[in-house]
């Protein structure tokens, strides 16, 4: 069964649902739409559920030849890295549709339009050729401006505008790239173009060559993430947006950037990468840093965390270019977590939007008081965002510092420094918002959020807890393909990848004894 | 026995969620009374695991509990040795007392159960703390009780005050949490893992002197967060905005001695840096000087206590810091008792007196309440160091470990004297004007006895007050044996000679009876005496600590912040932008007229994107 492609079919056919919807029904645009994006969901969670977890090769693979005189081919297939994006996706979709309860105007369009984003994301993260890759990446871009400049608020225009113009230059060198990576894998081939993944593996460059593709793909990716210095599209495009723009926006479209590097630069380009990781991994740096210190002190709260993002994408960029295990598994954990805790704190501060028509943070103060089970779903969310230990962020940040120390020790210090930073900037904004009497009449006699509001949250929190109490189970899938992207590494060029110290041998430790006992232990019991 | 010894931290882990999801329907006073049951199971299931270690039948143990982080090695897992066990009963015995006092403490409050729900967090979080095998698993506590810090120091967070205190209390903490962090880093960087038990028994031959003292200095920058020591202390006086039974368990007994729990536990790298452990001593000690001088002329009686707080920690500080282990410890859990006591007498007298904490406004309190009186008698007595109270023997523990070590550390000793003449002076002008002489409260406050649930602890803990200082003395080191395999391969420091040690016992005792004589007369009058010198007025603003680094690090931080947000993203980074599109194809214009944002503003972007893709090509095609 081509489950994939099912996958990526089923969004789309939602689409097509909502859109064939009566004009005058326009009551039924919001269920249709929410139970259209259940299947992509159930697929999602059938395709994690039968993963096979310790295998770092691709897997549920399909291959069809689509235009054989230019090599390309609908190749899909999915590993321990774009497994977890796809399920963060097919999970947020629904969430975001959901919390679209207040849309209205021209509410069909706008389902149609999120049903179609949601099929170029799922392409996105498991397209194989990188003609079709390039196309999903494109798609996504359509959608996303329509949404914003259609549903946004009052400086919509100026934001979709340059939400396109940065991704669009961004978009002209990934495609030069591509196309350019065609052709030299169709020589070597014997064929005119090729853009299957698989066999550009193959393809030797010289290094000029390479390191230009290398640029070309990640001045795409840097700006999709968005890497300091190309970030100041994305607190324009949060601020504007509709809340499950935003989701969406944070939760994976800026990892499509990320994805992309850990797919695409470091896989396909490893002596290029090997050779510009420490600029990469220094603008990751100055982007936690830089990105946390602005946050301080926007007074829009939808800026403030769109500046969070910037901070938070520099440990996924720090951690990816370490090239350590920890650092890229890290990476990966991170890019979840993040979907999840800014996809949160983005969902939040929509529904008291809702209520009050302002994001500014002078407007508020004192809204604990009025909204207590709004503030401790906030404040649980911020603490997820700053990396509160327990909690899935940590697990990400903790894991990159460490792994990342390793090869790049003075940058991760000076990155350590993002966990004051991001207390500052949370607690700051939610010391402002929520505490304190209450100054603003407007916001005596807010209702609390309701159950559809704690339901849809409510997934995020339990996620967001299990993965930083448990996460076991994303690493042993994540783990054995980031590996494989360092062996491979490791094969090309003369990099070594480096290793930790492993005192245990040299100590006689009745701990590991005790431990195979406990295990042994937990077996027998079950 | 240790087999369930994971329920301690599950326990009230569950009564926190119990209480946060139902505590409302559970109501006033039973999810208080709830709270403490989970508190005082866990005290109960530990106690005969403790036990053990005292009969010598125990053992120390590592209790696998799941993998955690696959990635790095770090599982869940339970230290279970005679120093963890010794910090659980500190921590359920009296977390326990003092959710029972604030069952009759909280009464009427709006957020009741929400209250315990912190609480019981509080105790969870602080048990993953001591219990961990890990520096992974310990950092995991060391966080979360900073979060149940931050969630009840602003408990009453309309005052806005108590929400500035518990933001400012977070902050500080994780700019020692960054040391710690590092700190990690070099440790796994260095072993490959953060086992307790692996990294302290290859330490001597896996890293260097250098790697060691790295460590041990960034350990202690996260100590010094959490345990308020210089220049990270300014913290925990405002922390006294949160609740009294808050302040007592997390900002005196508990929670601010982690940091040198912390160092305890990691002896055996601070052994092998002795400039780290000098470095600690002085640190400590100054922390001890300076916030004894700034106790002497607070007229808060909790501001008092929370800067007798920062000075006794000063105090384990320095024990540790010089080596001496176990005296860092006999006098964190001396002083865990007594300064909860007081916290908890001081919370009584504020209760009593309509929420009054001037003690200005205080005096003759002892007829009116006579339990808090004598506890908090006992209390005085015993942090003032006075024979045969707990606090005279830890502290003179510590005192003599420093003088011992010879040198220069003569030099700390010798404050660590004058922190304890100051101490005794702060304390009695606390304990006279708050109940002796006359009263010096308006007509309309009526104080009382607190009720039961209040004084029950205040009497537990009064009498481990006077007597839990006899576990350690010259004729009989129980304590010293209890620790001694948590201590294992640390060098024992030399015991002082009986002789010696007396008399410098004494030379201690007189030092604090003269604080006492200097300060009783003074203050037992009918008129407080003027305290309005410049030092009086210096000390009160605790020299201006704060006031320097809002100039010096705030105000220039968040300057910095502006600029980047008002000029560097919207002129720099922006203005390229819009010059390079300009200068490519006069994007500028095509900015300004699509102000509509329609779907034909795309076509002609991509149009434009695919003039860019033609001029890229052909560059980048110039590779191959």
């Amino acid at each position: 069964m081509p489950v994939l492609s099912i996958l990526i079919v089923l969004p789309l056919v939602g689409a097509i649902v909502v859109g064939l919807l009566p004009r005058h029904r326009t009551e039924l645009v919001y269920p249709i739409a929410l139970a259209m994006s259940i299947p992509p969901l159930a697929a999602a969670l059938h395709i994690l559920w039968y993963f096979n977890a310790g295998d770092a090769s691709f897997q549920f693979g399909e291959h069809i030849v689509l235009v054989e005189s230019f090599g390309i081919s609908w190749t899909l297939a999915v590993d321990g890295i774009s497994l977890f994006m796809v399920v963060l996706t097919a999970l947020l979709f629904p969430i975001s549709i959901a919390a679209s309860h207040s849309i209205t105007d021209r509410a069909k369009t706008y389902m149609v339009l999120m049903l179609i984003l949601e099929t170029g994301v799922l392409g996105v993260f498991l397209s194989l050729d990188l003609f079709v890759f390039f196309a999903f990446f494109e798609i996504v871009l359509i959608p996303m401006y329509l949404l914003i400049s259609m549903w946004g608020s009052e400086n919509r225009a100026y934001a979709s505008l340059k939400f396109v113009l940065f991704t669009a230059v961004g978009s002209a060198f990934l495609l030069a790239s591509i196309v350019a990576l065609g052709v030299l894998t169709g020589e070597q081939l014997g064929t005119l173009v090729n853009f299957d993944f698989r066999n550009m593996l193959s393809v030797e460059f010289s290094s000029t060559t390479e390191l230009a593709l290398f640029v070309g793909f990640a001045i795409a990716f840097a700006i999709k993430i968005p890497l300091f210095p190309f970030h100041t599209w994305l607190p324009d495009a949060h601020t504007e947006a509709p809340t499950a723009g935003s989701v969406i926006l944070a939760g994976v479209l800026l990892k499509m950037g990320t994805y992309g590097f850990l797919r695409f630069n470091l896989t396909l380009f490893p002596q290029a990468a090997v050779d510009l990781a420490i600029p990469l991994a220094i603008l990751g740096v100055i982007g936690i840093v830089y990105g946390a210190a602005v946050a301080i002190v926007q007074p829009d709260i939808k800026r403030l965390i769109a500046y969070s993002s910037v901070s938070h994408m520099g440990f996924i960029v720090l951690g990816t270019f370490a090239l350590t295990t920890q650092g890229l598994s890290g990476s990966v954990v991170l890019m979840i977590s993040h979907g999840l805790t800014t996809g949160a704190l983005f969902l939040l501060i929509g529904m008291v939007y809702e209520r009050t028509h302002t994001r500014k943070i002078a407007d508020y103060g004192g809204l604990a008081k009025v909204m207590p089970v709004y503030a401790g779903i906030f404040l649980f969310s911020a603490f997820a965002s700053a990396g509160l230990p327990g909690l899935s962020g940590f697990i990400g940040e903790f894991t990159i510092l460490i792994g990342a120390y390793l090869s790049l020790p003075v940058l991760t210090i000076i990155a350590g420094s993002g966990v004051i930073l991001a207390a500052i900037y949370l607690l700051w904004a939610y010391e402002r918002v929520f505490t304190g009497p209450v100054t603003n009449s407007k916001l005596e006699g807010l209702k609390d959020l309701g159950f559809r509001e704690v339901a849809i949250l409510a997934p995020l929190i339990v996620l967001i807890i299990g993965i930083g109490v448990y996460p076991k189970p994303v690493f042993d899938r994540v783990e054995p393909s980031v590996e494989i992207i360092l062996d491979r590494i490791e094969a090309e060029t003369e990099f070594e990848v480096p290793e930790f110290a492993r005192v245990s041998d040299l100590v006689d430790i009745d701990y590991e004894a005790e431990r195979e006992v406990s295990d042994h232990d937990d077996g027998e019991e079950g | 026995m240790t087999d369930l010894l994971w329920l301690v931290v599950a326990l009230p882990l569950l009564g926190a969620v119990i209480n946060l999801l139902f505590g409302k329907r559970i109501g006033e006073p039973i999810s208080g009374w709830l709270a403490f049951g989970f508190v005082a199971i866990s005290w109960a299931i530990a106690v005969p695991a403790t036990l053990s270690f005292v009969t010598g039948s125990g053992h120390t143990e590592t209790i696998y509990l799941f993998s955690w982080i696959p990635a790095i090695g770090v599982d869940a897992a339970i230290l279970w040795d005679p120093l963890s066990a010794l910090m659980t009963m500190i921590v359920t015995g009296i977390g326990s007392l003092i959710h029972l006092y604030s069952i009759g403490y909280m009464r009427g409050d709006e957020r009741y159960p929400r209250f315990f729900a912190f609480m019981n967090l509080f105790i969870a979080s602080m048990m993953i703390l001591v219990l961990a095998a890990n520096y992974a698993v310990m950092f995991v506590g060391w966080e979360l009780v900073g979060l149940s810090s931050y969630l009840l120091i602003s408990f009453w967070f309309t005052k806005p005050s108590a929400a500035a205190a518990g933001k400012k209390a977070f902050i500080v903490n994780r700019i020692g949490d960054w040391g710690f962090i590092v700190a990690l880093m070099i440790i796994f960087i260095s072993f490959g893992t953060f086992d307790f038990h692996t990294v302290f028994a290859s330490a001597p031959t896996a890293i260097t002197v250098g790697t060691a003292t790295a460590i041990t200095l960034l350990l202690f920058v996260g100590a010094a967060g959490k345990s308020a020591q210089l220049p990270l202390h300014i913290w925990l006086p405002d922390a006294m905005e949160g609740p009294t039974p808050v302040s007592a368990l997390i900002h005196a007994a508990t929670m601010v001695t982690a940091g040198v729990f912390m160092i305890a536990r990691s002896a055996v790298l601070f052994e092998m840096a002795p400039v780290a452990g000098a470095i600690v001593a002085v640190v400590g000690t100054a922390t001890a000087l300076l916030a004894a001088l700034i106790a002497i002329s607070q007229t808060d009686i909790k501001k008092v206590l929370a800067y007798s707080t920062i000075s006794q920690l000063g105090y384990m500080v320095l024990g540790v810091g010089v080596g001496a282990y176990t005296a860092g410890i006999f006098h964190l859990t001396t002083h865990a008792f007594f300064k909860a006591l007081l916290f908890l007498g001081a919370g009584s007298v504020i209760h009593a007196m309509a929420d009054e904490q001037d003690m200005r406004k205080m005096g003759g309190l002892r007829k009116n309440m006579p339990i808090t009186f004598i506890t908090m008698g006992a209390a005085w007595l015993a942090i003032s160091g006075i024979f045969p109270f707990s606090g005279f023997w830890s502290k003179d523990e510590i005192l003599a470990a420093t003088f011992a070590k010879g040198g220069g550390f003569i030099l700390l000793w010798g404050v660590g004297l004058l922190v304890a003449l100051l101490t005794a002076f702060y304390m009695t002008r606390l304990f006279v004007m708050t109940f002796l002489g006359k009263p010096r409260w308006s007509g309309d406050v009526q104080p009382h006895e607190s009720p039961a649930t209040m004084t029950i602890p205040l009497v537990v803990l009064g009498f481990f007050t006077v007597s839990v200082g006899l576990i350690n003395t010259p004729v009989r080191l129980a304590f010293e044996h209890f620790l001694e395999s948590s201590f294992e391969g640390v060098a024992h420091i030399e015991a002082l000679t009986f002789g010696s040690f007396s008399i410098l016992a004494t030379v201690a005792l007189v030092v604090a009876v003269v604080g006492i004589a200097w300060a009783w007369p003074k203050y037992n009058t009918d008129e407080l005496p003027a305290e309005d010198g410049k030092f009086w007025q210096r000390s009160l603003l605790a020299f201006g600590v704060d006031e320097i680094y809002g100039r010096t690090i705030v105000a220039p931080g968040k300057k910095a912040s502006e600029w980047a947000a008002d000029s560097m993203d919207p002129k720099v980074i922006d203005g390229a932008a819009h010059g390079i599109g300009r200068g490519i194809s006069g994007f500028g214009s095509v900015l300004g007229k699509m102000q509509t944002g329609q779907v034909r503003g795309y076509a002609g972007v991509l149009a434009v994107a695919g003039a860019i893709l033609i001029i890229v090509f052909v560059v980048v095609g110039g590779g191959f």
